[in-house]
C-alpha cells in the first residue's frame, strides 16, 4: 500500500470536493454519531481539504459513521461529507490487506442474484 | 481623394511597453492614402486631441485612424475631436493596440507586427467609411414606474419633483410593498410605517403622479423616448373615484375567514377589504374568489351599505394605453418558499415561521396586534431560535436554495432579536450563523449591540434539524467553536429565508426586452459603472429588482434611477446611433428570418410597389428597419440568406476589407 494518501486521491475516490465547503457546520449539526467521532463531519471535511489525512485513517470515527447521509442530504454546498468518510474508510481497510475475497474469485462468486452494482463496485475495488 | 491621418498612442507605457510605436508610425506612413502619421504620449489628452485638429486642417484629412485602447474607452472622445475638426465623426476608426495587443504580448517584435496589422485593417475599413448622420426623434415627457414599493415610490417622487409626469403601476391593491409590512427598520429602529406612510400619502397627492394600483403591465412596444405601454387595470368591483375608504363594507361582509395576504395568511380578512389601514389608495377591493355575490349572485350586502354607491359587481378588467419616454423597473424581492426544507419542519409546525411572518407578528397592526405569541397555542415563547442563511449561499445544484447571499438577513435577524428583547427581556434568544455580514453604516455596531447589550446568544454553526414532537420543538445544532452538538428546546423557530426576484419579473423582462440573470434579477448595463440602467435603452432599474438590497441601498438606487430618467426626459429630442441595419429591398425576399432573430423587434415588413423590367408593377413584401429601435447588433445581417441586410458603419464590404488586410 502506498504510504501517503493525498487529498486528490480522496477527491477522486469520493467524487466530492471539500473545497466547496463554506464551514457552516450543518453536517455536524445533523450527525447522529457526532459524540462518537473524534473528528465530527465538518472537521473531517476541513482536514481532508488541508491534506491532513493521516489522523483520519487512524481514527475510530470512520467506523462510527452510520452512512445515514443526513449530512449529504442537508449540505447546502453539495460537499457530501459521508462520501469523504467512506473514501477514507475504504483506504484504511485496504491498508490492512485483510481482504477475504481475492480478485480472481470474483467471477465464481457472481451469480444471478448478485446486484450488478455490487459486482462492478467489487471489481473496481480489487482492480486498483 | 482619400487623405487619411494615422495617430498612434503610447498610452504612457501601456502600449509603448510592448509595441515599438515609432515603427508603427513609420510603417503606416507608407500605406496607400495615408498622408500623415504621428505618435503621441496620450492621444486622449487635450494635446492629443489638438494634434488631430491641427493635422486635419493642415493635411486636409478625410478620415482618422487612431491606434489606441479599446473603442469602448475613447471612441466617443476621438469622434468628438474629429467633429470639431470639421470631419464627419463616423469617419474615425480605432485600432485596439492596447487590450488586444500590448497587454497580451510580451515580445516587442511580435506585438509591433500585430499593431501594424491592426492599424492597416483599421485604415482599410476607414477607406470604405461612409458619412453617417444620426436621426433625431422626440421624447415623451412622462415616465412609467413598475412597482409601488419603496423603490418605485422614491423613483416616482424624485422624477415628479423635477417637474415631470410619472405613473406608478402596482399589481397589488395598495402601494407600499414589502416595507409597509415591516415593523421596525434597521439599524435605527425607525417604525417602518411611520417613515413610509408620509411618502405614500405625499405621492398620492402629487399632481404629477398617477397611481395605477391593482394593475399590471400587459405589453410594451416602442423604444427609448417613445414607449407605448398597455396597462391592465384589474377589476376591483369598487369604483375607485367614489369609494371613501370608510370600511363599512368590510365590516358588514359576511365572508370573514379569507386568509389575509398582507399578514401572509396569519390573519384573516373579509371578501371585500381594504388591504391595510394606511393603504394608498384607500379604496376597497372585492376578492372575486371568495365574494358570495360574484360567485353565486347571492348577497349584495356591501352594495346596500355603501353610502357612496361605489360597489359595481359588473366591473371588468380594463386596458389603458399610455405613452412614456422612460420606464423604471421596481419589482423588488420576495422571500423564497421554505417548505422544501423538510429538516426545519416549517410545513409541520405552526411555531416554525419565516422572518417576514415574525415581522407581521411583531407589528402592532399585525394579526396578534404586536404581541409575540406562538401561533399554535397563543402562548408567549420563552426560547426563540433564529436560523440564518435558509436557502442562501447554496450550491448551484441545490434546487431548494439560491447561490447568492441574500444580504439583508443578518441585519433583520439582529433587529428582530433586539425587538423581542426590548419587549420581553426574559426571552432566551439563539442566533445560529455561518458568518454575520454587516457591511453598512452603523450595521456592525447594531449587530454587536444585539450580542453585547441585549445578550442575544450568537452561535457559530448551523441547525441540522428542527423536530416538532407534540408541540415541543427540539433544535439540533452544531456549536463549531465549542466543538459540540447542541440540543435546544425552543418555543419558536424563525427562518431567515433567502430572497428571490418577484414572480412577475421574468415575464416583465421579456415584455421590456430587458435581460435577466440566471437568478431572475435584472441585469445592469454595467455592473459597476451603470448600475441603474438596463442594457435596453430607456429601461432603468430601481431597487432590489437587480439584486438583494436593504432599504437604504434601495432608496439610493431608486433616486439614482430617477436622476438618469430625469436626464433623459430633460432632452427634447434624442439622437440615435446611425450604425443601424438597413435592408436592400431589391435583394429582400420577405422571408422574415431577420425579424425572427432581431432581439429588439426593430424589423417590420411593408408591402411595396416595384417596377419590373417589363414595366409591370409588382407588390412585394420587404423588410423595413426602424432605425430608432435598432441597436446595430448585426444579428439580422448574419441571418439573411440573400445578403439583403447590412449594417451602416460595419458593412459587409468594410469587414471583408479588414479581413483581407489582415490576411494579405
Amino acid at each position: 500500500m502506498k504510504n501517503i494518501v493525498s487529498r486528490e486521491e480522496i477527491i477522486e475516490m469520493s467524487g466530492t470536493d471539500p473545497a466547496k465547503c463554506m464551514k457552516c457546520g450543518k453536517c455536524s449539526a445533523s450527525c447522529p454519531a457526532y459524540d462518537e467521532m473524534e473528528y465530527p463531519p465538518h472537521r473531517f471535511v476541513y482536514m481532508i481539504d488541508q491534506g491532513n489525512i493521516g489522523p483520519l485513517l487512524e481514527c475510530v470515527g470512520i467506523y462510527r459513521c452510520l452512512s445515514c447521509y443526513a449530512c449529504v442530504d442537508r449540505c447546502p454546498r453539495g460537499v457530501e461529507p459521508a462520501k469523504l468518510i467512506e473514501a477514507v474508510r475504504v483506504i484504511a481497510e485496504r491498508k490492512k490487506e485483510g481482504n477475504r475475497i481475492k480478485a480472481g474469485e470474483l467471477f465464481e462468486k457472481a451469480d444471478a442474484d448478485m446486484p450488478s452494482q455490487a459486482f462492478s463496485a467489487a471489481f473496481r475495488k480489487y482492480t486498483k | 481623394m482619400k487623405r487619411i491621418g494615422v495617430f498612434v498612442c503610447s498610452c504612457g507605457s501601456n502600449i509603448e511597453g510592448a509595441v515599438d510605436v515609432c515603427k508603427v508610425v513609420e510603417a503606416m506612413s507608407k500605406e496607400p492614402y495615408v498622408v500623415y502619421a504621428a505618435n503621441c504620449k496620450y492621444m486622449c489628452s487635450s494635446s492629443g486631441q489638438e494634434l488631430i485638429g491641427k493635422a486635419a486642417a493642415e493635411y486636409e484629412l478625410t478620415g482618422i485612424a487612431v491606434c489606441s485602447c479599446s473603442p469602448r474607452m475613447h471612441e466617443a472622445t476621438f469622434r468628438k475631436a474629429a467633429a470639431s475638426a470639421g470631419l464627419n465623426p463616423y469617419k474615425v476608426e480605432i485600432a485596439n493596440i492596447r487590450e488586444q495587443c500590448s497587454w497580451v504580448h510580451k515580445d516587442t517584435a511580435e506585438a509591433t507586427g500585430k499593431a501594424i496589422t491592426l492599424a492597416k485593417a483599421a485604415v482599410s475599413k476607414l477607406c470604405r467609411d461612409e458619412e453617417l448622420y444620426p436621426q433625431s426623434f422626440p421624447v415623451t415627457k412622462r415616465a412609467l414606474v413598475i412597482g409601488g414599493g419603496i423603490a418605485g415610490i422614491q423613483t416616482a417622487e424624485d422624477i415628479s419633483n423635477a417637474g415631470y409626469k410619472v405613473d406608478i403601476v402596482e399589481k397589488k391593491p395598495s402601494i407600499g410593498g414589502k416595507m409597509a409590512m415591516l415593523d421596525k427598520t434597521f439599524p435605527t429602529l425607525d417604525c417602518s410605517a411611520c417613515i413610509l406612510t408620509p411618502k405614500t400619502v405625499d405621492i398620492s397627492h402629487n399632481e404629477n403622479v398617477r397611481i395605477f394600483s391593482y394593475s399590471e403591465v400587459e405589453s410594451v412596444s416602442g423604444y427609448v423616448g417613445n414607449f407605448t405601454v398597455k396597462i391592465r387595470r384589474k377589476a376591483r368591483y369598487v369604483k375607485e373615484d367614489l369609494c371613501t375608504g370608510c370600511g363599512l363594507c368590510a365590516e358588514k361582509c359576511p365572508t370573514k375567514n379569507v386568509p389575509n395576504e398582507f399578514d401572509l395568511g396569519l390573519g384573516s380578512r373579509s371578501a371585500i377589504y381594504i388591504p391595510f389601514a394606511q393603504a394608498v389608495p384607500k379604496v376597497a377591493v372585492i376578492d372575486p374568489d371568495s365574494c358570495r355575490m360574484l360567485k353565486d349572485g347571492k348577497c349584495g350586502l356591501c352594495s346596500r351599505v355603501c353610502g357612496a354607491k361605489a360597489i359595481d359587481y359588473s366591473q371588468k378588467d380594463e386596458i389603458t394605453e399610455e405613452k412614456y419616454g422612460a420606464i423604471a423597473v421596481a419589482t423588488g424581492i420576495d422571500p423564497i418558499d421554505v417548505t422544501p426544507f423538510d429538516e426545519y419542519s416549517y410545513k409541520n409546525s405552526k411555531d416554525v415561521i419565516t422572518a417576514l411572518e415574525l415581522e407581521r407578528i411583531l407589528n402592532a397592526a399585525g394579526p396578534t396586534n404586536g404581541r409575540l405569541v406562538r401561533l399554535s397555542d397563543g402562548i408567549r415563547p420563552k426560547t426563540v431560535v433564529f436560523i440564518s442563511c435558509v436557502g442562501s449561499r447554496c450550491t448551484e445544484e441545490d434546487e431548494r436554495g439560491k447561490t447568492y447571499c441574500s444580504k439583508i438577513c443578518c441585519m433583520y435577524t439582529a433587529k428582530q432579536a433586539i425587538l423581542i428583547k426590548e419587549k420581553y427581556p426574559d426571552t432566551d434568544i439563539y442566533v445560529f450563523y455561518i458568518d454575520v455580514r454587516a457591511p453598512g453604516k452603523n450595521f456592525d455596531e447594531f449587530y454587536r449591540r444585539a450580542a453585547e447589550k441585549y445578550g442575544v446568544k450568537y452561535i457559530k454553526g448551523m441547525v441540522g434539524k428542527v423536530c416538532d414532537e407534540n408541540g415541543v420543538l427540539t433544535v439540533k445544532a452544531a456549536d463549531l467553536i465549542n466543538n459540540e452538538q447542541m440540543m435546544i428546546g425552543a418555543d419558536l423557530v424563525v427562518l431567515a429565508a433567502a430572497v428571490e426576484p418577484d414572480k412577475t419579473a421574468k415575464a416583465l423582462a421579456s415584455k421590456l426586452n430587458a435581460s435577466i440573470d440566471g437568478n431572475g434579477f435584472f441585469n445592469e448595463a454595467h455592473p459597476k459603472l451603470r448600475p441603474v440602467e438596463s442594457p435596453t435603452a430607456g429601461v432603468y432599474l430601481s431597487g432590489a429588482c437587480s439584486g438583494p438590497k436593504d432599504i437604504p441601498e434601495t432608496v439610493a438606487q431608486a433616486s439614482a434611477a430617477a436622476a438618469k430618467i430625469i436626464g433623459l426626459l430633460s432632452k427634447n429630442t434624442l439622437e440615435s446611433d446611425p450604425c443601424t441595419a438597413h435592408a436592400d429591398e431589391l435583394k429582400c425576399s420577405g422571408c422574415s428570418l431577420c425579424a425572427n432573430v432581431c432581439p429588439y423587434n426593430a424589423i417590420t415588413y411593408i408591402e411595396k410597389e416595384f417596377r419590373m423590367p417589363d414595366k409591370t408593377v409588382k407588390i412585394r413584401r420587404v423588410a423595413s428597419v426602424n432605425a430608432a429601435v435598432c441597436r446595430g447588433c448585426g444579428a439580422c445581417t448574419v441571418a439573411c440568406n440573400n445578403g439583403a441586410m447590412d449594417l451602416h458603419g460595419f458593412s459587409r464590404e468594410q469587414i471583408l476589407a479588414e479581413v483581407d488586410s489582415i490576411c494579405s
